[in-house]
């Protein structure tokens, strides 16, 4: 188990590497100045070399790179071309709000597809299965920003259990945060839930065929029992993966979801700073979020390994 | 009283008819053999006496184990019997246990679920159990996991299971038929100890007559979800009256006729090939290790000569038929087809690929479901130089009515046909290119005795009108001796015996042959002659 954890975190460390290459190069790569993409056409001569000389661009390459990663590396992430202030701070402010908001909804994705998903491979074939199938194909259909407005509609219009948007922010108490991601937590998961219940069906409906099942029943064992103690640890590798997958979504892909509830997400951090052509924060949330990506995977990479014997040895 | 009596047992499975009126006995400390072909009914007579039966099935008639009815029981009252009164093992080894569980958390599972007693019981319980099934923990450790165990070592560990609680009855399905000749005679004798010594009754299936008749005290036949002949083992082969059983009995003994002449020019030679893998390090900057497959093997196959190759799994006899395939390239050593090497640099030889081909075991799992049978067939086309239209639609529809099929199946899909069918159509893909030299890698293990006794006659008659030459890789000794003129045997990566196939197998002289000719069950002298 500790030479896979290693050699896993050596892939982790090579792949942030190689992703660290790339984004650098994707930025570099864009046609003409990067100076002036983002003062745009008009700028004054002078305005632009301040900016080129903040950006370090009369520097060579290699260098900016290694200063790039090396402020990486530091916690420093430069100055926001915009805002004039620290990236790290902002990118900071915003991860207080998308990490609980991902998190939470993770949570309700899990909470909502795992029994939901048991639940119907149980009963294969009954109208309660149909039923849920049924409702499933539903969630995955349902456009997530319409229904996050049905719900604003119905939960903080109609009977004002929740405010409509904005965050309350994590010093006016625990209670009051989570109370103002309730509703974008339910409206991204969802479509999440529906997706992840369905491939728990799937992958037991997979497991529940095959022969150590039967050898389980022929011990003595209730359909029920065979389910709970030998089918549903060995359905869970694809369930992992689809689970590794949606966190790496939810983290930067609620950009409608934090539009439509007000929220200062990543999401939309990222959205301003693409339309505001501020290259450092774009740079730097990209990374980030690839790290999260590649993080989450290396979790996942570990958890498959907790689940199956087989792949330790490896 | 009888242990098990089946009486007139019926079965349909959502209305199609599976179990005709189907009576057995057995007795307690006895052996009752079922034989019969697949789709027979013999494993669904069994999962019947379990209650484990599919969705939509409906069996009529009685089934009593020691008087009482399993069939009018809940399926409630049922978890308590199975396991407990009644234990079953069954064909496929790896896949049967959970690959999740440690051995020992299995075996002790069928204890806890049926008794309350504390787990350090369980466990001592399982223990004993899995000595019993003679994988004695202080060399297995229970902690392992299904994986880190062989074929036969895991049906030991679903014996230990079966048996943890001393049931009355044991069903053993096909136990043997996934596992080695040496490995199953271990397993066979293992089973036959247990129910002398514990009294136990034993319902053996097998599709194999050999098999039973060396084990059983009694032997059913079935066919067609009816059984259509049972007798004591001892007189029921030489007494047997119906057609049926006559001919599973000629199908199974059967030779096919040959007449190809085998001259002396060589075909295939093998020099001195070496082929080894590189393992995983043992720690991240260890040295890599090394296992050795094939060890420098040599031999020669004349031009229409049928020449075995038989060995027990991990012997290394497919890495060899992957290296004269020109699949993967050998170390060292030479492989060369009527002189021309199987590999040119590194690259494999078209030239000699198209000259040489193969028929693989598994019917169901090697042609692709999504094409047309004809272009299955034509396959092998990409060998050749472009070959007009017309042409290549004539030399598939010669090849399907070569192997026994007609010219319109080339427009069907390959779910539309049978195991044996199948066999022949992958067969039809082999001749396309007319070939010198068709390698058959375990070509009809997996077919009923019958099936295979038409693919054996098929083949042989090929031979004769083509001037085939054979490389026939088998497990099966009694299909290697029917078929072979001359045979190779191969343990740990070495050809350890080689001659003519009759004086192999009367006479070995290697001891891993004797060994190997010792475990393979054979019908009485009487019968098979």
């Amino acid at each position: 188990m500790l030479r896979f954890t290693l050699t896993r975190l050596l892939s982790l460390c090579l792949s942030l590497a190689v992703a660290s290459v790339v984004i650098f190069a994707a930025i570099e790569v864009l046609p003409g100045d990067p100076a002036s993409i983002m003062l745009g056409v008009n700028a004054q001569p002078d305005t632009l070399a301040a900016l080129r000389a903040e950006l370090g661009l009369d520097q060579p390459m290699a260098a900016r790179y290694l200063d790039w990663i090396g402020g990486l590396l530091r916690g420093d992430f430069g100055i926001s071309y915009t805002y004039r202030t620290p990236v790290v701070e902002m990118i900071g402010d915003r991860l207080a709000v998308s990490l609980p908001l991902a998190l939470f909804s993770l949570a309700l994705t899990i909470v909502i597809a795992f029994p939901v998903g048991i639940w119907a491979a149980a009963r294969r074939g009954s109208v309660a299965d149909v039923a849920i199938m049924g409702l499933t194909q539903l969630g995955v259909a349902i456009p997530n920003f319409w229904f996050a407005m049905l719900m604003v509609l119905v939960f903080a219009i109609n009977l004002q259990w929740f405010s409509a948007g904005g965050f309350a922010g994590w010093d006016a108490g625990l209670f009051p945060a989570l109370k103002s991601l309730t509703l974008p937590a339910i409206a991204l998961a969802l479509p999440q839930a529906s997706i992840l219940a369905r491939v728990m069906r799937s992958a037991l409906l997979d497991t529940l065929s095959e022969d150590f099942i039967r050898t389980a029943r022929a011990k003595g064992l209730s359909r029920r029992e065979a389910l709970w103690r030998h089918a549903l640890r060995n359905a869970l590798i694809p369930v992992l993966t689809i689970i590794g997958m949606q966190f790496s979504f939810l983290l930067a892909g609620g950009i409608i979801i934090e539009n439509v509830f007000y929220l200062p997400g990543l999401g939309r951090l990222i959205f301003q700073a693409i339309s505001a052509r501020d290259l450092i924060v774009v740079e730097s949330v990209v990374m980030l979020l690839v790290f999260a990506v590649i993080v989450v995977n290396f979790l996942v990479e570990l958890a498959y390994a907790a689940v199956d014997p087989r792949l330790r040895a490896r | 009283m009888n242990l098990l009596d089946i009486r007139n047992l019926s079965l349909a499975i959502h209305g199609t008819p599976i179990l005709h009126d189907v009576s057995l006995t057995l007795e307690a400390g006895r052996i009752l053999g079922v034989i019969g072909e697949s789709g027979s009914g013999k494993s669904m007579t069994a999962f019947s006496t379990m209650q484990l039966l599919p969705q939509g099935a409906e069996p009529t008639g009685q089934i009593l184990l020691d008087g009482q009815d399993i069939l009018t029981r809940t399926e409630r009252d049922m978890c308590s019997v199975r396991g407990r009164e009644i234990g079953m093992v069954f064909q496929e080894p790896m896949t049967a246990l959970n690959p999740l569980k440690r051995i020992g958390d299995q075996v002790a599972e069928t204890i806890t679920q049926h008794e309350r007693v504390p787990r350090r019981t369980a466990m001592e319980r399982a223990a004993e159990a899995l000595r019993r099934a003679e994988l004695p923990p202080e060399k297995f450790p229970m902690s392992r996991f299904p994986h880190e165990l062989s074929g036969g070592q895991r049906q030991r560990v679903v014996i230990a299971m079966a048996i943890a609680l001393r049931p009355r009855l044991l069903i053993a399905d096909e136990p043997t038929t996934a596992l080695d000749v040496t490995t199953q005679a271990q397993i066979l004798a293992l089973l036959k100890k247990l129910v002398r010594e514990e009294g136990m009754g034993l319902m053996m299936i097998s599709h194999d007559l050999a098999v039973v008749a060396d084990m059983a005290d009694e032997i059913a036949i079935m066919q067609k979800g009816r059984v259509v002949e049972t007798g004591p083992a001892e007189t029921l082969f030489r007494e047997m009256q119906h057609p049926y059983s006559k001919a599973l009995l000629a199908a199974s003994t059967h030779a096919p006729e040959r007449g190809a002449e085998v001259a002396e020019t060589p075909l295939l030679e093998v020099r001195k090939v070496r082929r080894s893998y590189a393992l995983p390090a043992k720690t991240p900057f260890g040295a890599r290790r090394e296992i050795e497959a094939v060890k420098g093997v040599s031999f020669t196959l004349k031009r229409g000569e049928s020449l075995g190759l038989v060995g027990e799994s991990g012997c290394g006899k497919s890495t060899l038929t992957r290296a004269i395939l020109g699949l993967e390239e050998v170390q060292s050593g030479e492989i060369a087809l009527a002189g021309a090497p199987v590999f040119t640099g590194h690259k494999p030889n078209p030239e000699v690929r198209r000259k040489m081909q193969v028929v693989f075991q598994d019917p169901y799992g090697s042609f692709n479901p999504r094409h047309r049978v004809a272009r299955l067939v034509a396959e092998p086309f990409h060998l050749l130089p472009d070959t007009p239209r017309a042409e290549r639609d004539r030399a598939v529809a010669e090849a399907l009515e070569a192997v026994g099929l007609s010219a319109a199946d080339g427009a069907k899909y390959i779910h539309e046909f049978s195991g044996g069918q199948r066999q022949r159509i992958a067969i039809a893909r082999a001749l396309i290119t007319r070939p010198e030299l068709i390698l058959l890698d375990e070509a009809v293990s997996a077919l009923d005795v019958q099936v295979r006794a038409q693919i054996l006659d098929l083949l042989a008659d090929l031979s004769d009108r083509f001037g085939l030459s054979y490389l026939f890789i088998s497990h099966d000794l009694s299909v290697v001796r029917s078929i072979t003129d001359r045979v190779l045997v191969m343990k740990s990566g070495e050809i350890v015996e080689e001659g003519p196939t009759e004086q192999v197998f009367d006479s070995p002289q290697h001891p891993y042959t004797q060994a190997l000719v010792a475990a393979a069950p054979v019908l009485p002298d009487d019968v098979a002659a």
